[in-house]
Protein backbone atom coordinates (compact mmCIF):
# COMPACT_ATOMS: atom_id res chain seq x y z
CA UNK A 1 0.00 0.00 0.00
CA UNK A 2 2.85 2.43 1.15
CA UNK A 3 4.86 1.44 -1.69
CA UNK A 4 2.51 1.69 -4.45
CA UNK A 5 1.95 5.16 -3.06
CA UNK A 6 5.74 6.33 -3.08
CA UNK A 7 5.75 4.39 -6.72
CA UNK A 8 3.05 6.66 -7.36
CA UNK A 9 4.60 9.51 -6.53
CA UNK A 10 7.73 9.00 -7.84
CA UNK A 11 6.56 8.37 -11.64
CA UNK A 12 4.51 11.94 -10.85
CA UNK A 13 7.76 13.60 -10.29
CA UNK A 14 9.56 11.95 -13.33
CA UNK A 15 6.32 12.94 -15.44
CA UNK A 16 6.83 16.58 -14.36
CA UNK A 17 10.52 16.66 -15.16
CA UNK A 18 10.08 15.09 -18.32
CA UNK A 19 7.60 17.57 -19.10
CA UNK A 20 9.66 20.17 -18.26
CA UNK A 21 12.73 19.16 -20.16
CA UNK A 22 10.52 19.10 -23.42
CA UNK A 23 9.33 22.59 -22.33
CA UNK A 24 13.11 23.57 -22.17
CA UNK A 25 13.92 21.82 -25.34
CA UNK A 26 11.12 23.43 -27.63
CA UNK A 27 11.49 26.56 -26.36
CA UNK A 28 15.18 26.55 -26.77
CA UNK A 29 14.98 25.24 -30.35
CA UNK A 30 12.59 27.66 -31.21
CA UNK A 31 14.21 30.68 -30.18
CA UNK A 32 14.20 33.27 -32.80
CA UNK A 33 17.69 34.77 -33.08
CA UNK A 34 19.09 38.33 -33.19
CA UNK A 35 18.69 38.53 -37.25
CA UNK A 36 17.80 42.23 -37.45
CA UNK A 37 20.31 43.52 -35.06
CA UNK A 38 23.02 42.37 -37.58
CA UNK A 39 21.18 44.48 -40.46
CA UNK A 40 21.37 47.54 -39.08
CA UNK A 41 24.92 49.54 -39.55
CA UNK A 42 25.23 47.89 -42.63
CA UNK A 43 24.97 49.83 -46.30
CA UNK A 44 23.14 48.62 -48.72
CA UNK A 45 26.25 47.06 -50.45
CA UNK A 46 27.25 45.30 -47.80
CA UNK A 47 24.04 43.69 -47.13
CA UNK A 48 23.68 42.77 -50.82
CA UNK A 49 27.53 41.28 -50.67
CA UNK A 50 26.30 39.01 -47.04
CA UNK A 51 23.57 37.75 -49.58
CA UNK A 52 25.73 36.76 -52.42
CA UNK A 53 27.76 35.04 -49.82
CA UNK A 54 25.16 33.35 -48.13
CA UNK A 55 24.67 34.75 -44.97
CA UNK A 56 21.70 36.92 -45.63
CA UNK A 57 21.25 39.17 -42.40
CA UNK A 58 17.81 39.66 -42.89
CA UNK A 59 16.55 36.10 -43.25
CA UNK A 60 14.94 34.56 -39.63
CA UNK A 61 17.86 32.14 -38.34
CA UNK A 62 16.73 28.80 -36.34
CA UNK A 63 19.64 26.89 -34.12
CA UNK A 64 19.25 23.95 -36.48
CA UNK A 65 18.17 21.63 -33.72
CA UNK A 66 15.06 19.78 -34.21
CA UNK A 67 12.14 20.77 -31.64
CA UNK A 68 10.39 17.39 -29.53
CA UNK A 69 7.49 17.06 -31.79
CA UNK A 70 9.81 16.74 -34.95
CA UNK A 71 11.79 14.33 -33.41
CA UNK A 72 8.58 12.81 -32.11
CA UNK A 73 7.23 12.25 -35.76
CA UNK A 74 10.54 10.79 -36.81
CA UNK A 75 10.24 8.35 -33.76
CA UNK A 76 6.47 7.17 -35.21
CA UNK A 77 7.97 6.84 -39.17
CA UNK A 78 11.26 4.89 -37.94
CA UNK A 79 9.33 2.38 -35.55
CA UNK A 80 6.20 2.23 -37.74
CA UNK A 81 8.76 0.57 -40.57
CA UNK A 82 11.68 -0.88 -38.55
CA UNK A 83 12.76 -3.56 -41.10
CA UNK A 84 13.53 -1.31 -44.57
CA UNK A 85 16.25 -2.53 -46.42
CA UNK A 86 17.00 0.75 -49.35
CA UNK A 87 20.61 -0.07 -50.12
CA UNK A 88 23.34 0.28 -47.86
CA UNK A 89 23.36 3.76 -46.16
CA UNK A 90 19.33 3.47 -45.69
CA UNK A 91 18.22 0.43 -42.92
CA UNK A 92 15.56 0.24 -41.17
CA UNK A 93 16.36 0.90 -37.25
CA UNK A 94 15.24 -2.95 -36.39
CA UNK A 95 17.72 -4.34 -39.15
CA UNK A 96 20.76 -2.49 -37.41
CA UNK A 97 19.49 -3.09 -33.94
CA UNK A 98 19.52 -6.64 -35.27
CA UNK A 99 22.95 -6.45 -36.24
CA UNK A 100 24.08 -4.61 -33.16
CA UNK A 101 22.93 -7.25 -31.22
CA UNK A 102 24.28 -9.72 -33.06
CA UNK A 103 27.89 -8.57 -32.57
CA UNK A 104 26.84 -8.31 -29.10
CA UNK A 105 25.34 -11.63 -28.49
CA UNK A 106 28.39 -13.36 -30.71
CA UNK A 107 31.10 -11.78 -28.47
CA UNK A 108 29.29 -12.11 -25.46
CA UNK A 109 28.98 -15.79 -26.15
CA UNK A 110 32.18 -15.93 -26.82
CA UNK A 111 33.76 -14.72 -23.68
CA UNK A 112 31.21 -16.44 -22.00
CA UNK A 113 32.66 -19.72 -22.97
CA UNK A 114 36.32 -18.48 -22.64
CA UNK A 115 35.66 -16.45 -18.91
CA UNK A 116 33.80 -19.21 -16.90
CA UNK A 117 36.34 -22.25 -17.20
CA UNK A 118 39.44 -19.97 -16.69
CA UNK A 119 37.65 -18.26 -13.80
CA UNK A 120 36.88 -21.53 -12.29
CA UNK A 121 40.69 -23.17 -12.65
CA UNK A 122 42.12 -19.46 -11.76
CA UNK A 123 39.71 -19.54 -9.01
CA UNK A 124 39.97 -23.09 -7.73
CA UNK A 125 44.16 -22.96 -7.66
CA UNK A 126 46.13 -20.02 -6.01
CA UNK A 127 48.91 -21.19 -8.24
CA UNK A 128 46.96 -20.11 -11.35
CA UNK A 129 45.28 -17.28 -9.98
CA UNK A 130 49.03 -15.26 -9.57
CA UNK A 131 50.33 -16.91 -13.04
CA UNK A 132 47.51 -14.91 -14.52
CA UNK A 133 47.10 -12.12 -12.54
CA UNK A 134 50.06 -9.71 -14.18
CA UNK A 135 48.17 -10.49 -17.44
CA UNK A 136 44.63 -9.85 -16.14
CA UNK A 137 45.80 -6.31 -14.45
CA UNK A 138 47.82 -5.13 -17.59
CA UNK A 139 45.23 -6.48 -20.11
CA UNK A 140 42.06 -4.96 -18.28
CA UNK A 141 42.35 -1.44 -18.23
CA UNK A 142 42.95 -1.18 -22.52
CA UNK A 143 40.19 0.31 -24.06
CA UNK A 144 38.69 -2.33 -26.32
CA UNK A 145 39.12 -0.01 -29.29
CA UNK A 146 42.63 -0.23 -29.14
CA UNK A 147 42.75 -3.51 -30.11
CA UNK A 148 41.07 -2.48 -33.51
CA UNK A 149 43.69 -2.28 -35.30
CA UNK A 150 45.17 -5.32 -34.32
CA UNK A 151 41.79 -6.99 -34.76
CA UNK A 152 41.21 -5.58 -38.50
CA UNK A 153 45.26 -6.49 -39.30
CA UNK A 154 45.19 -9.78 -38.37
CA UNK A 155 41.28 -10.88 -38.43
CA UNK A 156 40.92 -8.71 -42.18
CA UNK A 157 37.34 -8.48 -41.59
CA UNK A 158 35.96 -5.38 -40.36
CA UNK A 159 32.82 -7.45 -38.92
CA UNK A 160 34.62 -10.21 -37.11
CA UNK A 161 36.87 -7.58 -35.66
CA UNK A 162 33.95 -5.75 -34.20
CA UNK A 163 32.79 -9.25 -32.37
CA UNK A 164 36.34 -9.03 -31.35
CA UNK A 165 36.16 -5.78 -29.52
CA UNK A 166 32.91 -6.98 -27.23
CA UNK A 167 34.86 -10.14 -26.63
CA UNK A 168 37.82 -9.00 -25.62
CA UNK A 169 35.64 -6.29 -23.45
CA UNK A 170 33.40 -8.35 -21.89
CA UNK A 171 35.65 -10.92 -20.79
CA UNK A 172 37.21 -9.10 -18.41
CA UNK A 173 34.56 -8.61 -15.76
CA UNK A 174 33.22 -12.28 -16.37
CA UNK A 175 36.62 -13.69 -15.74
CA UNK A 176 37.72 -11.68 -12.62
CA UNK A 177 34.02 -12.23 -10.90
CA UNK A 178 33.78 -16.06 -11.53
CA UNK A 179 37.40 -16.19 -10.10
CA UNK A 180 36.61 -14.38 -7.09
CA UNK A 181 33.01 -16.78 -7.43
CA UNK A 182 34.68 -19.41 -7.35
CA UNK A 183 37.27 -19.13 -4.57
CA UNK A 184 35.07 -17.50 -2.37
CA UNK A 185 32.60 -20.59 -2.08
CA UNK A 186 32.19 -21.72 1.67
CA UNK A 187 34.81 -24.21 2.40
CA UNK A 188 31.34 -26.08 4.54
CA UNK A 189 29.93 -26.88 0.98
CA UNK A 190 33.25 -28.11 -0.07
CA UNK A 191 33.96 -30.57 2.93
CA UNK A 192 30.42 -31.49 2.86
CA UNK A 193 30.98 -32.72 -1.31
CA UNK A 194 34.36 -33.99 0.17
CA UNK A 195 32.74 -36.46 2.56
CA UNK A 196 30.19 -37.26 0.24
CA UNK A 197 32.51 -38.15 -2.21
CA UNK A 198 31.67 -36.01 -5.16
CA UNK A 199 33.07 -36.68 -8.38
CA UNK A 200 35.18 -33.56 -9.10
CA UNK A 201 32.83 -32.43 -12.25
CA UNK A 202 29.41 -33.30 -10.41
CA UNK A 203 31.21 -30.95 -7.58
CA UNK A 204 31.98 -28.70 -10.30
CA UNK A 205 28.48 -28.21 -11.79
CA UNK A 206 26.57 -28.99 -8.68
CA UNK A 207 28.22 -27.31 -5.61
CA UNK A 208 30.79 -24.81 -7.15
CA UNK A 209 28.41 -23.20 -9.80
CA UNK A 210 25.27 -23.01 -7.79
CA UNK A 211 27.48 -21.60 -4.98
CA UNK A 212 29.00 -18.85 -7.23
CA UNK A 213 26.15 -18.09 -9.68
CA UNK A 214 25.22 -14.98 -8.22
CA UNK A 215 28.70 -13.26 -8.18
CA UNK A 216 29.32 -14.57 -12.13
CA UNK A 217 26.02 -13.18 -13.02
CA UNK A 218 26.59 -9.90 -11.33
CA UNK A 219 30.05 -9.94 -13.72
CA UNK A 220 28.05 -11.16 -16.57
CA UNK A 221 25.62 -8.43 -16.23
CA UNK A 222 28.64 -6.04 -15.76
CA UNK A 223 30.00 -6.94 -18.98
CA UNK A 224 26.74 -6.46 -20.99
CA UNK A 225 27.20 -2.88 -19.79
CA UNK A 226 30.38 -2.34 -21.32
CA UNK A 227 29.94 -4.42 -24.19
CA UNK A 228 26.71 -2.18 -25.30
CA UNK A 229 28.54 0.55 -24.58
CA UNK A 230 31.36 -0.56 -27.07
CA UNK A 231 29.72 -1.68 -29.90
CA UNK A 232 28.26 1.70 -30.64
CA UNK A 233 31.94 3.24 -30.66
CA UNK A 234 33.04 0.28 -32.69
CA UNK A 235 30.45 0.47 -35.37
CA UNK A 236 31.28 3.86 -36.13
CA UNK A 237 34.69 2.72 -36.59
CA UNK A 238 34.07 -0.18 -38.66
CA UNK A 239 31.03 1.24 -40.81
CA UNK A 240 28.43 -1.01 -42.56
CA UNK A 241 25.79 -1.89 -40.42
CA UNK A 242 24.44 -1.53 -36.39
CA UNK A 243 23.48 1.05 -34.63
CA UNK A 244 26.77 3.04 -34.33
CA UNK A 245 27.09 3.07 -37.83
CA UNK A 246 23.09 4.25 -37.93
CA UNK A 247 24.34 7.33 -35.91
CA UNK A 248 27.58 7.91 -37.75
CA UNK A 249 25.44 8.21 -41.06
CA UNK A 250 23.01 9.95 -40.03
CA UNK A 251 25.46 12.68 -38.63
CA UNK A 252 27.04 12.48 -41.89
CA UNK A 253 23.83 13.29 -43.40
CA UNK A 254 23.51 16.09 -40.80
CA UNK A 255 19.83 14.76 -39.73
CA UNK A 256 19.87 15.02 -35.99
CA UNK A 257 16.36 14.30 -35.81
CA UNK A 258 17.51 10.58 -36.97
CA UNK A 259 20.57 11.02 -34.37
CA UNK A 260 18.31 11.90 -31.16
CA UNK A 261 16.04 8.89 -32.21
CA UNK A 262 19.20 6.39 -32.21
CA UNK A 263 20.37 7.37 -29.25
CA UNK A 264 17.51 7.41 -27.40
CA UNK A 265 16.76 3.45 -29.28
CA UNK A 266 20.53 3.06 -27.84
CA UNK A 267 19.45 4.03 -24.24
CA UNK A 268 15.78 1.92 -24.24
CA UNK A 269 18.07 -1.35 -26.03
CA UNK A 270 20.77 -1.22 -23.13
CA UNK A 271 18.03 -0.58 -20.05
CA UNK A 272 15.95 -4.09 -21.55
CA UNK A 273 19.37 -5.88 -21.48
CA UNK A 274 20.20 -4.73 -18.27
CA UNK A 275 16.61 -5.70 -16.94
CA UNK A 276 17.24 -9.37 -18.34
CA UNK A 277 20.44 -9.86 -16.93
CA UNK A 278 18.50 -8.31 -13.51
CA UNK A 279 16.11 -11.40 -13.86
CA UNK A 280 18.56 -13.99 -14.34
CA UNK A 281 20.15 -12.38 -11.15
CA UNK A 282 17.24 -12.97 -9.62
CA UNK A 283 16.80 -16.65 -10.55
CA UNK A 284 20.09 -17.33 -9.84
CA UNK A 285 20.65 -15.38 -5.67
CA UNK A 286 20.25 -17.69 -2.56
CA UNK A 287 19.38 -16.47 0.88
CA UNK A 288 21.99 -17.87 3.73
CA UNK B 1 45.20 -49.93 27.80
CA UNK B 2 42.81 -47.30 29.55
CA UNK B 3 43.81 -44.75 32.14
CA UNK B 4 40.52 -44.71 32.96
CA UNK B 5 40.98 -47.20 35.80
CA UNK B 6 42.02 -44.43 38.69
CA UNK B 7 39.18 -42.77 37.15
CA UNK B 8 36.39 -45.65 37.76
CA UNK B 9 37.08 -45.52 41.25
CA UNK B 10 36.65 -41.66 41.47
CA UNK B 11 33.68 -41.51 40.22
CA UNK B 12 31.24 -43.87 41.46
CA UNK B 13 30.83 -47.49 42.75
CA UNK B 14 28.28 -48.63 40.42
CA UNK B 15 28.79 -51.72 37.64
CA UNK B 16 30.98 -49.80 35.42
CA UNK B 17 31.95 -53.28 33.79
CA UNK B 18 28.93 -53.39 31.72
CA UNK B 19 30.23 -49.90 29.97
CA UNK B 20 33.67 -50.62 30.11
CA UNK B 21 35.26 -52.28 27.09
CA UNK B 22 37.62 -55.22 27.96
CA UNK B 23 40.60 -54.35 27.51
CA UNK B 24 43.11 -56.68 25.98
CA UNK B 25 40.35 -58.23 23.52
CA UNK B 26 38.59 -54.89 22.39
CA UNK B 27 42.30 -53.83 21.63
CA UNK B 28 42.69 -55.88 18.91
CA UNK B 29 39.98 -55.50 16.76
CA UNK B 30 38.77 -52.24 17.87
CA UNK B 31 35.85 -50.43 15.04
CA UNK B 32 38.14 -47.18 15.20
CA UNK B 33 41.65 -46.82 16.01
CA UNK B 34 43.68 -44.08 16.71
CA UNK B 35 47.67 -44.44 17.12
CA UNK B 36 49.63 -41.84 18.52
CA UNK B 37 48.28 -39.02 16.58
CA UNK B 38 49.64 -35.97 16.75
CA UNK B 39 49.33 -32.27 14.79
CA UNK B 40 52.06 -29.75 15.26
CA UNK B 41 52.25 -26.69 13.21
CA UNK B 42 55.10 -25.63 15.08
CA UNK B 43 57.35 -28.55 14.49
CA UNK B 44 58.90 -27.55 18.59
CA UNK B 45 55.43 -26.97 19.42
CA UNK B 46 52.25 -29.41 18.37
CA UNK B 47 49.67 -29.05 19.28
CA UNK B 48 48.71 -32.44 20.48
CA UNK B 49 50.94 -35.62 20.43
CA UNK B 50 50.39 -39.32 21.46
CA UNK B 51 46.96 -39.80 21.03
CA UNK B 52 45.38 -43.00 21.06
CA UNK B 53 42.20 -44.22 21.93
CA UNK B 54 39.64 -47.41 20.28
CA UNK B 55 36.05 -46.95 19.51
CA UNK B 56 34.04 -50.02 19.37
CA UNK B 57 31.23 -50.45 16.94
CA UNK B 58 27.81 -49.14 18.11
CA UNK B 59 29.53 -46.99 20.87
CA UNK B 60 29.00 -43.44 21.30
CA UNK B 61 32.15 -41.35 22.21
CA UNK B 62 32.20 -37.64 23.23
CA UNK B 63 35.25 -35.73 23.62
CA UNK B 64 35.42 -32.85 25.49
CA UNK B 65 38.10 -30.05 25.90
CA UNK B 66 38.92 -26.45 25.54
CA UNK B 67 39.41 -24.42 22.40
CA UNK B 68 42.53 -24.64 20.91
CA UNK B 69 42.81 -28.48 22.48
CA UNK B 70 42.75 -30.16 19.40
CA UNK B 71 39.53 -31.81 19.27
CA UNK B 72 38.26 -30.75 15.87
CA UNK B 73 41.69 -31.30 14.61
CA UNK B 74 41.24 -35.25 15.52
CA UNK B 75 37.41 -35.38 14.01
CA UNK B 76 38.72 -33.48 10.90
CA UNK B 77 41.52 -36.55 10.69
CA UNK B 78 39.39 -39.24 11.11
CA UNK B 79 36.41 -37.42 8.80
CA UNK B 80 39.26 -37.59 6.24
CA UNK B 81 39.30 -33.21 6.01
CA UNK B 82 42.80 -33.16 7.44
CA UNK B 83 45.63 -34.74 7.93
CA UNK B 84 47.67 -35.30 10.96
CA UNK B 85 51.49 -34.69 11.49
CA UNK B 86 52.09 -37.84 13.65
CA UNK B 87 50.38 -41.30 14.12
CA UNK B 88 47.42 -43.16 12.31
CA UNK B 89 43.71 -43.61 12.08
CA UNK B 90 42.16 -46.87 11.43
CA UNK B 91 38.63 -47.61 10.91
CA UNK B 92 37.54 -51.31 10.07
CA UNK B 93 41.02 -52.19 10.01
CA UNK B 94 42.10 -49.53 6.66
CA UNK B 95 44.05 -46.96 7.37
CA UNK B 96 42.07 -43.14 7.43
CA UNK B 97 43.51 -41.69 3.85
CA UNK B 98 40.63 -38.76 2.73
CA UNK B 99 37.02 -38.55 3.28
CA UNK B 100 34.82 -41.09 2.46
CA UNK B 101 31.07 -42.05 2.79
CA UNK B 102 31.67 -44.85 5.36
CA UNK B 103 31.61 -41.41 7.67
CA UNK B 104 29.34 -39.27 7.68
CA UNK B 105 29.82 -35.73 9.11
CA UNK B 106 27.52 -33.31 11.13
CA UNK B 107 29.33 -29.94 10.37
CA UNK B 108 28.98 -27.39 13.54
CA UNK B 109 27.33 -25.02 11.09
CA UNK B 110 25.17 -27.35 9.66
CA UNK B 111 26.37 -26.76 5.94
CA UNK B 112 23.46 -27.07 3.73
CA UNK B 113 23.18 -25.69 0.32
CA UNK B 114 21.04 -22.53 0.37
CA UNK B 115 20.26 -22.84 -3.32
CA UNK B 116 18.73 -26.48 -2.68
CA UNK B 117 15.36 -26.99 -0.60
CA UNK B 118 15.41 -29.74 2.29
CA UNK B 119 14.75 -32.81 -0.18
CA UNK B 120 17.32 -32.04 -2.43
CA UNK B 121 20.00 -31.11 0.00
CA UNK B 122 19.09 -34.69 1.32
CA UNK B 123 19.11 -36.33 -1.92
CA UNK B 124 22.50 -34.95 -3.16
CA UNK B 125 23.94 -37.09 -0.61
CA UNK B 126 22.14 -40.12 -1.22
CA UNK B 127 22.66 -39.97 -4.93
CA UNK B 128 26.43 -39.36 -4.13
CA UNK B 129 25.86 -42.45 -1.66
CA UNK B 130 24.12 -44.96 -4.52
CA UNK B 131 24.91 -43.29 -7.87
CA UNK B 132 22.39 -45.87 -9.83
CA UNK B 133 19.29 -45.12 -7.91
CA UNK B 134 16.42 -44.03 -9.48
CA UNK B 135 14.46 -41.12 -8.29
CA UNK B 136 11.31 -42.97 -6.79
CA UNK B 137 13.91 -45.06 -5.08
CA UNK B 138 15.89 -41.45 -3.88
CA UNK B 139 12.53 -40.34 -2.93
CA UNK B 140 11.54 -42.58 0.00
CA UNK B 141 15.08 -43.00 1.27
CA UNK B 142 14.63 -39.49 1.54
CA UNK B 143 11.53 -38.75 2.75
CA UNK B 144 12.37 -41.46 5.26
CA UNK B 145 15.29 -39.83 6.82
CA UNK B 146 13.37 -36.16 6.96
CA UNK B 147 10.49 -37.79 8.83
CA UNK B 148 12.94 -39.55 11.01
CA UNK B 149 13.77 -36.06 12.28
CA UNK B 150 10.20 -35.22 12.35
CA UNK B 151 10.48 -32.94 9.57
CA UNK B 152 8.35 -33.84 6.75
CA UNK B 153 6.00 -30.68 7.13
CA UNK B 154 9.07 -28.57 5.27
CA UNK B 155 10.80 -31.01 3.12
CA UNK B 156 10.04 -28.79 0.40
CA UNK B 157 11.25 -25.46 2.38
CA UNK B 158 15.08 -23.93 1.44
CA UNK B 159 17.30 -23.73 4.86
CA UNK B 160 16.71 -20.18 5.25
CA UNK B 161 12.91 -20.62 5.81
CA UNK B 162 14.12 -22.99 8.32
CA UNK B 163 15.01 -22.21 12.32
CA UNK B 164 18.85 -23.14 13.23
CA UNK B 165 17.53 -26.43 15.33
CA UNK B 166 15.63 -27.55 12.18
CA UNK B 167 18.74 -26.80 9.66
CA UNK B 168 20.75 -28.81 12.15
CA UNK B 169 18.01 -31.60 11.96
CA UNK B 170 18.61 -31.50 8.54
CA UNK B 171 22.49 -32.12 8.72
CA UNK B 172 21.81 -35.15 10.85
CA UNK B 173 19.29 -36.56 8.60
CA UNK B 174 21.83 -35.78 5.57
CA UNK B 175 24.42 -37.96 7.01
CA UNK B 176 22.13 -40.84 8.56
CA UNK B 177 20.76 -40.98 4.90
CA UNK B 178 23.72 -42.01 3.82
CA UNK B 179 24.26 -45.05 6.27
CA UNK B 180 27.62 -44.48 7.14
CA UNK B 181 29.67 -47.18 9.23
CA UNK B 182 30.41 -43.99 11.61
CA UNK B 183 29.38 -40.60 12.36
CA UNK B 184 31.50 -38.22 13.34
CA UNK B 185 29.20 -35.02 14.62
CA UNK B 186 31.22 -32.01 15.23
CA UNK B 187 29.42 -29.79 18.28
CA UNK B 188 26.27 -29.78 16.12
CA UNK B 189 24.18 -28.16 18.94
CA UNK B 190 26.70 -25.27 19.84
CA UNK B 191 24.65 -22.74 17.90
CA UNK B 192 21.32 -23.62 19.35
CA UNK B 193 19.19 -22.11 22.70
CA UNK B 194 19.22 -24.85 25.81
CA UNK B 195 15.39 -25.82 24.70
CA UNK B 196 16.27 -26.66 20.54
CA UNK B 197 19.51 -28.24 22.00
CA UNK B 198 18.08 -30.66 24.64
CA UNK B 199 14.92 -31.62 22.11
CA UNK B 200 17.48 -32.65 19.24
CA UNK B 201 19.80 -34.41 21.88
CA UNK B 202 16.80 -36.88 23.03
CA UNK B 203 16.04 -36.98 19.00
CA UNK B 204 19.72 -38.26 17.89
CA UNK B 205 19.66 -40.49 21.17
CA UNK B 206 16.75 -42.24 20.11
CA UNK B 207 18.18 -42.72 16.65
CA UNK B 208 21.63 -43.38 17.52
CA UNK B 209 20.29 -46.21 19.93
CA UNK B 210 17.68 -47.53 17.03
CA UNK B 211 20.14 -47.90 14.31
CA UNK B 212 23.28 -49.04 16.78
CA UNK B 213 25.35 -46.33 15.30
CA UNK B 214 28.80 -45.93 16.19
CA UNK B 215 29.20 -41.78 17.17
CA UNK B 216 31.82 -39.78 17.34
CA UNK B 217 31.27 -36.00 18.96
CA UNK B 218 32.68 -32.96 19.75
CA UNK B 219 30.53 -31.33 23.01
CA UNK B 220 31.43 -28.49 25.18
CA UNK B 221 28.89 -29.08 27.00
CA UNK B 222 29.26 -31.78 30.15
CA UNK B 223 25.85 -32.46 30.89
CA UNK B 224 25.20 -33.68 26.81
CA UNK B 225 28.32 -35.38 27.01
CA UNK B 226 27.00 -37.13 29.94
CA UNK B 227 23.77 -37.55 28.47
CA UNK B 228 24.40 -39.23 25.09
CA UNK B 229 28.09 -40.76 25.22
CA UNK B 230 29.16 -44.27 26.57
CA UNK B 231 32.92 -42.79 27.18
CA UNK B 232 34.06 -39.36 27.48
CA UNK B 233 37.60 -38.45 26.27
CA UNK B 234 39.01 -35.50 28.41
CA UNK B 235 41.70 -33.29 25.95
CA UNK B 236 44.23 -31.12 28.14
CA UNK B 237 45.65 -28.12 25.94
CA UNK B 238 49.41 -27.33 25.76
CA UNK B 239 51.45 -25.37 28.14
CA UNK B 240 54.37 -23.78 28.71
CA UNK B 241 55.24 -25.30 32.27
CA UNK B 242 58.35 -24.46 34.39
CA UNK B 243 60.26 -23.06 31.15
CA UNK B 244 59.55 -26.34 28.60
CA UNK B 245 56.46 -26.98 26.10
CA UNK B 246 54.41 -29.71 27.33
CA UNK B 247 51.70 -30.72 24.20
CA UNK B 248 48.05 -31.12 24.62
CA UNK B 249 46.78 -34.32 24.18
CA UNK B 250 44.27 -36.83 25.79
CA UNK B 251 44.28 -36.61 30.01
CA UNK B 252 41.59 -39.46 30.71
CA UNK B 253 38.76 -41.33 29.47
CA UNK B 254 36.02 -41.46 32.10
CA UNK B 255 33.74 -44.83 31.26
CA UNK B 256 29.53 -43.03 31.61
CA UNK B 257 28.55 -45.56 34.82
CA UNK B 258 24.42 -44.05 33.96
CA UNK B 259 22.24 -46.82 32.47
CA UNK B 260 22.15 -46.72 28.93
CA UNK B 261 18.47 -45.89 28.74
CA UNK B 262 18.97 -42.70 30.30
CA UNK B 263 17.04 -39.81 29.75
CA UNK B 264 17.17 -36.28 29.84
CA UNK B 265 14.63 -35.54 32.30
CA UNK B 266 15.44 -38.15 34.89
CA UNK B 267 19.28 -37.88 34.17
CA UNK B 268 20.13 -35.37 37.40
CA UNK B 269 18.16 -38.25 39.78
CA UNK B 270 20.40 -41.20 38.59
CA UNK B 271 23.23 -42.15 41.53
CA UNK B 272 26.90 -41.08 40.49
CA UNK B 273 25.84 -38.45 37.73
CA UNK B 274 26.61 -35.59 40.30
CA UNK B 275 30.50 -37.45 40.88
CA UNK B 276 30.47 -37.51 37.24
CA UNK B 277 29.45 -34.15 36.66
CA UNK B 278 31.86 -32.81 39.38
CA UNK B 279 35.26 -35.21 37.93
CA UNK B 280 34.64 -33.67 34.42
CA UNK B 281 34.61 -29.86 35.47
CA UNK B 282 36.97 -30.00 38.09
CA UNK B 283 39.43 -31.24 35.44
CA UNK B 284 37.99 -28.96 32.82
CA UNK B 285 38.47 -25.88 35.50
CA UNK B 286 41.80 -27.28 37.05
CA UNK B 287 43.69 -29.41 34.58
CA UNK B 288 42.96 -28.75 31.23
CA UNK B 289 44.68 -26.00 31.10
CA UNK B 290 42.65 -23.46 29.31
CA UNK B 291 44.37 -20.38 27.91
Amino acid sequence: MKTTHLNLRAAMVSLLMFLVFLGAWQLSATAPTVAGAAKAGMTADEIEYQKMMGKDPGAVKSTGFPPPLEVGKAIVGHLADPFYDKGPNDKGIGIQLAHSLGRVGLGFLLAVLVALPVGFMIGMSPLMRKAFDPFIQVLKPISPLAWMPLALYTLKDSDVSGIFVIFICSVWPMLINTAFGVAAVKRDWLNVASTLEVQPLRKAFLVILPAAAPTIVTGMRISMGIAWLVIVAAEMLVGGTGVGYFVWNEWNNLSLVNVIFAVLVIGVVGMLLDLAFAQVQKAVTYVE
Amino acid sequence: MWSDTSDRALIAPLPTETFAPQPKAKAMNAFLKIEKLGKAYQSDKPVFSDVSFNIDKGEFVCIIGHSGCGKTTILNVLAGLDTATEGHAFMDGREIAGPSLERGVVFQSHALMPWLTVRQNIAFAVKSKWPEWKSPQVNIHVEKHVAMVGLLHAIDKKPSQLSGGMKQRVGIARAFAIQPKMLLLDEPFGALDALTRGTIQDELMTIVRQTQQTVFMITHDVDEAILLSDRILLMSNGNESGGSYVPGGLAEVVVNPLPRERTRAQLHHLPGYYDMRNHIVDFLVSRAKAH
